[in-house]
């Protein structure tokens, strides 16, 4: 027996999402399975599926040389922006004052 | 990861896949669990399939099979699950016809009626959904996913159900009294079906996040949506202690739990009649899986 995941979509153009997995011999009888759990009251605008062995599974991100350059929490501005009004308000202090 | 840090993943908010690791008292609490769940919908059919060929109109019979159709088919997903938590659905099924596997209560008793059918159909699948629309948040992630597709088609049941109710109670005197016996044979096992008052903090299957509702919440859930529904058709409730109190809270009569622990254990009024049924049909339709395997 292969298990087979079942991915459907529920209307034309939303994702694919994962519904769950049957057991099948082959992909003619996960069809008709497939069908069967998740199509037969037109609930789903399609199904994948997907036999488990084929799904190629990645799991771990690990980010060795810390490149948070490239994401939004490598950039803190808080500080730096506080400053930078600081400067302009002084500035502007500066000039009523003249 | 540690044991300490899966539960604070959990209590976090996080779920777990099927290839993740998990602490072996996690995975055999869900087994158990997820085992019984579906036990309970492949037994579950079995009250309602006395009444198929019995069905008052061809509407009814197509209806009562696609319910059939359904529940069976959540076994297939929910055992399917197990499977993956390392149990073979093969086994799951041996140990249900030898009564070593527990399921619900409710699938215990006797569907004398067309009455019981349409209570079973409406009360007995809306107790049902309480729970598990409460295990769309189950932190085993593909058991929660699976119950969404079950939630939806459990509404149709209830819906199913409730028609039929409605049927009866817009006829005669006789078809009326038809529905009222039925709920009175059903109110005990309906009362005992989430199960004795453990506190929140005291289960472990809470404390796991494998479920996330008290039993008593569930039980206040239930009485609080349907009691009034129920009275409504001029139907009554066979406990004279039954009371909503000020604070929104339901008082009821302490529901029999001796007879739940009685009943579960397999000794309810058809428990061996049902299991006799289920394994009389897993050996003769044992070669429609040999001929599926051997395709």
């Amino acid at each position: 027996m292969i298990v087979w995941e079942v991915f459907r979509q529920e209307k034309k153009g939303k994702p694919f999402e994962h519904a769950g997995s049957i057991e099948a011999p082959d992909a003619a009888f996960a069809e008709a399975w497939a069908r069967e759990q998740y199509g037969r009251r037109g609930e789903s605008e399609a199904l994948w599926i997907v036999a488990r062995d084929a799904v190629h599974e990645v799991h771990d991100f690990p980010d060795e040389f810390d490149l948070k350059y490239r994401r939004v929490d490598g950039y803190s501005l808080k500080a730096r922006l506080k400053e930078a009004r600081g400067r302009v308000e002084a500035g502007a202090d500066a000039s009523r004052a003249r | 990861m540690t044991e300490a840090e899966f539960i604070e993943h959990l209590h976090g908010g996080g779920q777990v896949e099927a290839g993740d690791w998990m602490p072996d008292e996690y995975r055999a609490r869900l087994v158990k669990f997820v085992q019984m769940h579906g036990s309970s919908e492949l037994m579950g059919v079995l009250p309602e399939r006395e009444w198929i060929l019995r069905a008052p109109t061809l509407q009814r019979k197509l209806a009562l099979t696609a319910k059939v159709q359904d529940e069976v088919g959540h076994a297939q997903l929910i055992f399917r699950v197990v499977e993956d938590l390392g149990k073979p659905r093969e086994q799951c099924l041996s140990e249900l016809v030898a009564g070593e596997a527990k399921f619900h209560n409710v699938f215990h008793y006797p569907t004398q009626t067309w009455g019981d059918v349409g209570v079973i159909a409406w009360l007995v699948d809306a107790a049902a959904i309480i729970s598990q629309k409460a295990l769309l948040k189950c932190s085993y992630a593909p058991y929660a996913r699976i119950m969404k597709k079950i939630c939806w088609e459990e509404s149709f049941h209830i819906l199913h159900g409730r028609d039929v109710v409605l049927t009866l109670v817009n006829g005669t005197e006789a078809q009326r009294e038809l529905v009222q016996e039925a709920i009175d044979r059903w109110w005990g096992p309906l009362m005992q079906f989430h199960g004795t008052k453990i506190a929140a903090n005291d289960d472990p299957m809470i404390q796991w996040r494998i479920k996330s509702q008290a039993n008593e919440d569930a039980r206040q859930q239930f009485l609080e949506g349907y009691v009034p529904q129920i009275r409504e058709l001029g139907l009554t409730v066979p406990d004279p202690a039954l009371r909503r109190r000020d604070d929104g809270v339901w008082e009821y009569t302490e529901p029999d739990w001796d007879e739940l622990k009685a009943v579960v254990t397999g000794h309810g009024p058809r428990s061996a009649e049902r299991l006799a049924l289920r394994r009389r049909f897993l050996e003769q339709e044992r070669w429609v899986r040999e001929a599926v395997l051997a395709a």
